[in-house]
């Protein structure tokens, strides 16, 4: 859902880039914080799985592809901000060498995908795991990396919108509808890759045990 | 090997065969945009040049060895940009 140079006016491109380094600074601070040394490369090899993740597309529908996020599988192991740092490299990175996402579009890019969709990962992650039935940690990274996504098509479509690229009430339907079966893919990927690389990572999904805190890998 | 070394090898497994297979088709906000007609919008980059464009190493010409190539090497940078700042960060007073 990256979005490229020329769906939004410049008024949009301000405001989101103005947004997501207000965010991003407040994402470092927090951070900075919860940083132990020994998990720096923890933080980089989850990286690197979600770029390489994302660019694995699945089909959808007929001739509709999606592809992870990766919002709520980092949110979940390493916490919201952590996270956001996480997926901002992975834009930044698909941006300047690969040309996916504009430029222009990578404060919105990053708003959306990177600070907007972990923050709704942790939020719902949290709300299902308070349940505590059996089998509410998957129950709960499913959700989380559903509403994720919904989250970050329902931001890019307002962005549209306010761009004047089209009207909220033709794209918001079609990018809610397109999304909610991409983020089935995203739901089942996110569970499987959680197990995976929580249990070689040595990581406990965070979020729940320590809300206040935002996670960080222990 | 480290464990955060299983990650990467699974990282680099994916990026070099897993994406030659990916889904050719536009993702859902490139469907949308077409169905919308607003994709024309969309079509030059603020920025014409990158090394890699679409994920493609253009002076290869087998497409799926082009992607590989492409995916392990944005994977490596991924690592190395992520370990970097994050590095930094810690050493900041």
């Amino acid at each position: 859902m990256h979005i490229p140079d020329g769906f939004l006016d410049a008024k949009t491109v301000v405001a989101t880039a103005a947004a997501s380094a207000f965010a991003l600074k407040h994402n470092m601070a927090k951070v900075k914080e919860e940083l132990n040394e020994r998990e720096l490369p923890a933080l980089g090899v989850m990286a690197a799985f979600i770029f390489a993740a994302q660019m694995v597309n699945f089909p959808v529908m007929a001739g509709t592809s999606g592809h992870l996020l990766g919002a709520a599988l980092a949110a979940v192991l390493v916490g919201p901000y952590s996270a956001g740092l996480i997926l901002t490299t992975v834009l930044i990175v698909q941006c300047l060498f690969f040309q996916d996402g504009g430029l222009t579009a990578l404060g919105a890019n990053i708003l959306n995908i990177a600070v907007a969709a972990p923050f709704v990962a942790q939020f719902v992650y949290n709300a299902v795991r308070k349940f505590n039935f059996a089998g509410s940690g998957t129950a709960a990274t499913f959700l989380s990396a559903w509403f994720s996504v919904m989250a970050a098509a329902f931001l890019t479509s307002a962005e549209l919108a306010l761009s004047g690229t089209v009207r909220l009430g033709a794209v918001l339907t079609p990018m809610m509808i397109v999304h909610a079966v991409i983020g089935i893919g995203e739901g089942l990927i996110t569970c499987a890759a959680v197990a995976y690389v929580g249990r070689v990572l040595n990581l406990k999904a965070k979020v729940s045990m320590n809300p206040d805190a935002g996670g960080g890998v222990n | 090997m480290k464990r955060w070394g299983i990650i990467l090898v699974a990282a680099l497994i994916v990026a070099a065969f897993l994406s030659p297979f990916a889904s050719p088709h536009p993702d859902g906000l490139e469907r949308v945009a077409e169905d919308l007609a607003f994709s024309e919008n969309g079509q030059l980059p603020a920025v014409r040049f990158s090394p890699m464009p679409d994920y493609t190493i253009t002076v290869i010409h087998s497409e799926k060895v082009s992607t590989a190539l492409a995916g392990i090497v944005g994977t490596l940078l991924t690592l190395v940009f992520t370990y970097g700042w994050t590095r930094i960060l810690s050493k900041l007073p």
